[in-house]
């Protein structure tokens, strides 16, 4: 190239986090140019907050060209819940929402016990979701930092008619040439923020002044240690016989079905101490706060291979 | 467990800046049973970016296993399908930072029948770690991931020279590692490469120095990783706009893509292709928000001052350095398909957002590698690599993979299977 093409900008160059978006728009867009019937999943979480944003983003000043899906337990904290809705509102999104509720009712769902985690049930309801409305395609805002399954998931992971994942036989998938193409009776789920960790979401959220359900930030709570976790006090977590609950300044990290996340001792109540202290955090995200990913070595990969995100 | 999500606890006293700096990408590779788990396994712990949580989980594992107090191997351990095998399968994704520099890993597997998951790695690498065992030199398996890394365009290339605890530190055998290798590189192509002679298990050369190698004076592989240029040949290049999408909000006609490369301002001349039309940059956006300028890498919205028909897979390239239409090109094939080529059949071919169907019309070997021979009824098998001669069904806006990664790029697809079956890198257009 000669240096007359050789343009020279006036712009700073861009950082990591721009990079990074640049990446998820890209993918969000590339989805819906090969894909008939996306919806994006939508929890209220961070993570998919961060993601609604990104996909607003990629689409403004139209609005968003697919609707969203929330596979609800049931067993959700009413201030995410009112965020859910809320966010849905102000998108001017169509919110869909399955019912882990409806499966257990009609006997596909089988719980160990009445207060047993629905978490792993959400692939039942997740693939009823899908069928009904015929998606072809599921954005979601896992990221790979998360896990050593996630780790080695592809950006479009194909899933079978069972929402099977197999990780022996992901598609190749060079530089960003996705070939988002199902088989029939398969769907293609979709991360976009794949390579964000969880100190990126946080700045992210930082500098695009992003709204978080209130949990996420410091908060008194009763809580009984269990281990290196501290478990919530909640009607459907109760205390076991001889537990002492406390209650001690903590945030969420992570925000799911309320019997499997746990909250962090932390007294960090604004995004920017957010920032910081995960910064200085050395534990993982989900070894702190997760109590369904403590039962094996391998518990999500086995979720994973049933249908679960 | 998940490795490295947050820098170690020192981190906290480093500037956030560094935070800021595009991250360095690169993978590793080499031939199975190299020591690449321990290796990198030995380079997040020594650089402190093990939380304390999956550092007990893999000790914890150790013990289980047997295998002693700490096996570094286990800190990057995959799947369950992967350890019933005791191989890495696919391309694990991790995210550390030193303090001055923040790193995304590709862990690529070593196996020849998952060069499929290496390539995926080496696509979107800066830098590449091949690894060799220092017992038993270059193996047919490190050729090929050097190979595949050189014709991928990974620009650095890093050849570790592990296990040299098992050879009495030995120099000579280092040296002759290094010989051996150049010897093969040059028929390659292959300009430049570093060497790093060390010792996973032991630590030496890795993070910390040790004490077993005083006659190298070079530096370590995290000190190689961390001082590795990091150009953005993207944004020096000349202009590229790929038209992802085209969408219509209140009689506005938005191209939505994001710039491949080069920078775009207001008020540019823009040539439009296929079509070869010109027309002015009216407006730039940026999550809804006008932007003056837009740069490679950036996901805009870009209207221009006329109304054109420029669909999906179009492009709007610098007028006066525009990429050339073609229907027929010489290309770089690397092969995944479980069934070999068929010479007789149309894939799908994937360019960016556009799409064709393309043909193999001729094949020959590349210099340096086993490689079908130019004949009517050669083969590429499952991982072969070789030159092609390819024509499509339409015209394709290409550019030399040498020069613009993503305008030189694309995948060919069975249509049967959906899977991608080849990854091609376009030597000449015409």
């Amino acid at each position: 190239m000669t240096t007359m093409l050789t343009m020279t900008t006036t712009t700073a160059p861009l950082t990591h986090l721009d990079l990074l978006e640049g990446e998820a728009i890209h993918i969000l867009r590339e989805a819906v140019a090969q894909c008939a019937r996306p919806a994006l999943l939508f929890s209220g979480g961070k993570d998919s907050a961060v993601l609604l944003h990104l996909a607003v983003k990629a689409f403004a000043p139209s609005p968003l060209p697919f609707p969203l899906l929330h596979i609800d337990t049931g067993h959700n904290y009413d201030s995410v819940i009112a965020f859910r809705n809320q966010r849905a509102r102000e998108t001017g999104a169509q919110l869909l929402v399955g019912h882990v509720e409806d499966a257990i009712r009609d006997g596909r769902v089988v719980l160990q016990h009445p207060l047993e985690s629905r978490n792993r049930h959400q692939s039942v309801a997740l693939m009823d979701a899908i069928r009904s409305h015929r998606f072809d395609a599921l954005f979601g805002g896992a990221r790979r930092d998360e896990e050593k399954a996630r780790a080695k998931e592809r950006v479009f992971s194909f899933r079978n008619e069972q929402g099977s994942w197999d990780p022996r036989g992901q598609r190749p998938e060079l530089w960003s040439l996705y070939h988002a193409r199902p088989l029939p009776g398969e769907h293609v789920r979709v991360f976009p923020i794949s390579n964000w960790t969880e100190l990126d979401v946080w700045r992210y959220i930082a500098r695009e002044g992003l709204e978080l359900p209130s949990l996420y930030f410091a908060h008194e709570r009763e809580v009984i240690r269990r281990g290196a976790l501290l478990a919530p006090v909640t009607d459907l977590t109760p205390p076991a016989a001889g537990e002492r609950p406390e209650r001690m300044s903590v945030r969420f990290r992570t925000v799911g079905d309320i019997t499997c996340t746990a909250p962090v001792a932390s007294t960090a109540s604004t995004v920017e101490e957010i920032v910081i202290e995960t910064l200085a955090t050395a534990v993982s995200e989900r070894g702190a706060t997760r109590l369904d990913d403590q039962t094996s070595e391998a518990s999500m990969e086995l979720r994973k291979k049933e249908g679960y995100f | 467990m998940s490795l490295a999500t947050t820098p170690g606890t020192a981190d906290i006293h480093c500037p956030v800046y560094h935070h800021d700096l595009p991250a360095l990408r690169f993978l590793a590779c080499g031939s199975v049973d190299d020591g690449k788990s321990t290796l990198l396994g030995r380079l997040l712990h020594d650089a402190g970016s093990v939380p304390p949580d999956a550092l007990e989980a893999a000790r914890r594992a150790s013990h289980e296993r047997g295998l002693g107090d700490l096996d570094f191997s286990l800190l990057t351990d995959g799947l369950l399908s992967e350890r019933e095998q005791g191989i890495t399968i696919d391309v694990a994704y991790r995210y550390f930072s030193s303090g001055h520099r923040r790193f995304i890993l590709a862990d690529a597997p070593g196996h020849a029948r998952y060069t499929r998951n290496m390539a995926t790695a080496a696509s979107t690498s800066d830098l590449a770690i091949l690894l060799v065992d220092a017992r038993k030199g270059i193996l047919p398996q490190t050729k090929r991931h050097a190979a595949l890394v050189h014709l991928l365009g990974v620009r650095h290339l890093v050849v570790a020279v592990n296990k040299l605890d098992a050879v009495a530190w030995s120099e000579e055998i280092f040296d002759q590692v290094k010989a051996d290798f150049l010897a093969f590189a040059k028929t390659l192509g292959i300009e430049s490469a570093d060497f790093i002679p060390l010792s996973a298990l032991e630590g030496d050369m890795v993070v910390h120095r040790g004490a077993h190698l005083p006659w190298y004076e070079g530096p370590t592989l995290l000190e190689t990783l961390e001082r590795a240029a990091l150009e953005d040949a993207r944004a020096q290049g000349a202009f590229r706009f790929p038209v992802q999408l085209v969408r219509r909000h209140g009689g506005e006609r938005r191209y939505l893509g994001r710039v491949a490369s080069g920078t775009v301002g207001l008020g540019d001349e823009v040539v439009l292709l296929p079509s070869g039309g010109k027309a002015k940059v009216l407006a730039l956006e940026l999550g809804g928000a006008p932007i003056p300028r837009a740069v490679a890498g950036q996901s805009i919205a870009l209207r221009l001052d006329e109304e054109v028909d420029l669909p999906r897979g179009g492009l709007l390239a610098h007028p006066t350095a525009a990429p050339t239409a073609t229907r027929a090109f010489e290309a770089t094939l690397c092969w995944f398909g479980e069934a070999p080529l068929d010479r007789r059949r149309r894939y799908r071919l994937r360019h960016g957002p556009a799409e064709t169907h393309a043909q193999v019309e001729d094949l020959a070997p590349i210099a340096g590698l086993d490689g079908p021979r130019d004949t009517p009824d050669a083969a590429l098998e499952t991982n072969g690599i070789a030159l092609a001669r390819l024509s499509c069904g339409e015209e394709l806006i290409a550019d030399p993979y040498d020069t613009h990664r993503e305008g030189g790029a694309f995948l060919l697809v069975d249509e049967a299977t959906q899977a991608p079956v080849a990854a091609g890198m376009i030597r000449r257009t015409a």
